[in-house]
C-alpha cells in the first residue's frame, strides 16, 4: 500500500512518540528518520519496531519521521499503525 | 470464591501511554481505560489502537481491567468494539445506557464479534453506565437486560447535565438517582459503582462522599487521580473492631452450624443469616480466608 496523505500520530509527551508520515514517489523505498531521548541505547530497537509495522501493513515507499520520548515498543507500534492508517485514509471511527 | 473487590476504579485516558503502562502499580482495584470522554474526537482512532496494543502487553498485575467504549449511537462505538472485544479485557463499560434496547443492540454486536473470533460464552462481563434521566427511569429493566451485566454505575457529570442542574458538593441533585440505581443493582445481585469526585485537591470532600455512598450501598467509586485511591480504600476497608466482630460472628456461626443450630446469640443479640452475610462481607474486604476460620473452629 502507498501512503496518500501527510499524517501524524502520537505526542511529544514523555513515554510517547510522534510519528510523521510523508508520501514519496514510487520506488523511493523507506526513508526512516529517528530521533530519541534514548537514541544510543534504543535506536536499533525503535527502527526494528517501526519496520515491523511497515512490513505488516505492506508499506514499501514512505518517508517516516519518528521523534521518541522513551515510548515502549507497544506504544511505538500503535503510533506507527495509527499514522499509517491516517496516511492511507483508512482510519475508522474518528473525526 | 471471595467476591472481587471494586472499591476503587481509576479512569485512565486511553490515549495516554505513560499512564496506561503504569496502571498496574497505582494500587486501585480496577482501571478503566477510557476511549470515551477522556479522548478528543480526532484522536479516537489513536486511543483505540493504543489501548489494543497495551492490553496485550502491559502487566496489570491483579488489577481488574475495564475498557469504556463509546456509545453505539456515535460514529466510534462499533469501531471500539471491533478492536477491544477480541482481546476480552475483564469487562467493557457501556456508557449512556438508557433502555433495554440499548443493551440488546450493544450485546448483539459483542456476541457477533466474539463468535467471529471463536470466543465462547460467557466471556468478559459488562458494566452499564446510567447517565441520563431516561436511564435512571429504566434502570430496573436495564439491570436485568443481560446475564453478563455484573456491575451498574452512575455517571454523575453527564446526569446532572442531562437534568439541567449543577452538581453540588452535597450531591443532593443526584441522590434519588444514586439510591434508585443501588436498589436496582442489589435486586439483581450486581455491584453498584459510584461516579467520580472531580476535585482532586479536596481529600476531605472525597472522604465524606465515599462514606456516604458506602452507607447507601455502593461497592466502590470511580476515580480520576491515583491520589484518590488511598482515601477511598480507607473508607471501604473495615476497621479492626469490625473485623474482630465479624470474625467472632463467623466462628460462632460455623460452630453452631456444625451443631445443627441455625439461629444463635452473641452478647444477647440474635445472629441470623443476614448478620452472618454482613460478617462474611467484612471478612472478604479484610482479605481473611473463610476456610481458615472454618478449619480453626472444627
Amino acid at each position: 500500500m502507498t501512503p496518500k496523505f501527510k499524517a501524524q500520530a502520537g505526542t511529544f509527551e514523555s513515554s510517547d512518540i510522534m510519528i510523521l508520515i510523508e508520501p514519496v514517489e514510487p520506488d523511493t523505498g523507506r526513508l526512516v528518520d529517528i530521533s530519541s531521548t534514548v537514541m544510543l541505547q534504543f535506536e536499533a530497537d525503535i527502527s526494528k519496531t517501526v519496520n515491523q509495522v511497515l512490513d505488516e501493513l505492506e508499506i514499501k515507499d514512505i518517508h517516516l519521521i519518528a521523534k521518541d520520548k522513551g515510548a515502549l515498543t507497544q506504544t511505538i507500534k500503535a503510533r506507527v499503525e495509527t499514522a499509517i492508517k491516517r496516511s492511507l485514509g483508512i482510519q475508522k471511527g474518528t473525526m | 470464591m471471595a467476591k472481587k473487590k471494586r472499591r476503587s476504579m481509576l479512569y485512565i485516558p486511553g490515549n495516554n501511554p505513560a499512564m496506561i503502562q503504569q496502571a498496574g502499580v497505582y494500587g486501585c482495584d480496577a482501571v478503566l481505560l477510557d476511549l470515551e470522554d477522556a479522548v478528543a474526537l480526532n484522536q479516537k482512532d489513536a486511543a483505540r489502537i493504543l489501548v489494543r496494543n497495551m492490553i496485550q502487553t502491559v502487566n496489570f498485575y491483579n488489577t481488574e481491567v475495564c475498557v469504556r467504549v463509546n456509545n453505539m449511537h456515535t460514529p466510534f462505538g462499533l469501531a471500539d468494539l471491533e478492536e477491544i472485544v477480541p482481546l476480552q479485557p475483564d469487562n467493557i463499560r457501556f456508557p449512556k445506557t438508557e433502555t433495554v434496547e440499548d443493551v440488546r443492540e450493544f450485546m448483539k454486536e459483542v456476541r457477533r464479534i466474539e463468535s467471529e473470533h471463536g470466543i465462547e460464552e460467557p466471556g468478559m462481563t459488562i458494566h452499564v453506565m446510567i447517565e441520563t434521566a431516561k436511564g435512571v427511569a429504566n434502570v430496573y429493566d436495564i439491570a436485568a437486560a443481560d446475564p453478563r451485566i455484573d456491575a451498574i454505575t452512575i455517571g454523575g457529570q453527564d446526569l446532572t447535565a442531562d437534568m439541567g442542574i449543577i452538581k453540588t458538593p452535597d450531591g443532593v441533585g443526584i441522590d434519588y438517582a444514586r439510591k434508585r440505581i443501588v436498589m436496582a443493582g442489589k435486586a439483581y445481585n450486581l455491584d453498584v459503582l459510584d461516579t467520580v469526585f472531580a476535585d482532586v485537591n479536596d481529600e476531605e470532600g472525597l472522604r465524606e462522599e465515599t462514606e456516604y455512598i458506602k452507607k447507601i450501598g455502593f461497592a466502590g467509586k470511580a476515580l480520576i487521580n491515583p491520589r484518590q485511591v488511598d482515601v477511598v480504600h480507607e473508607v471501604f476497608n473495615p476497621t479492626e473492631n469490625e473485623v474482630r466482630k465479624a470474625y467472632r460472628v463467623y466462628s460462632e456461626f460455623i460452630k453452631n452450624k456444625n451443631a445443627g443450630i441455625g439461629v444463635f446469640a452473641i452478647d444477647g443479640k440474635m445472629v441470623d443469616a443476614p448478620v452472618v452475610q454482613r460478617a462474611i462481607t467484612v471478612l472478604e474486604y479484610a482479605n481473611i480466608d473463610l476456610k481458615e476460620i472454618e478449619k480453626s473452629v472444627r
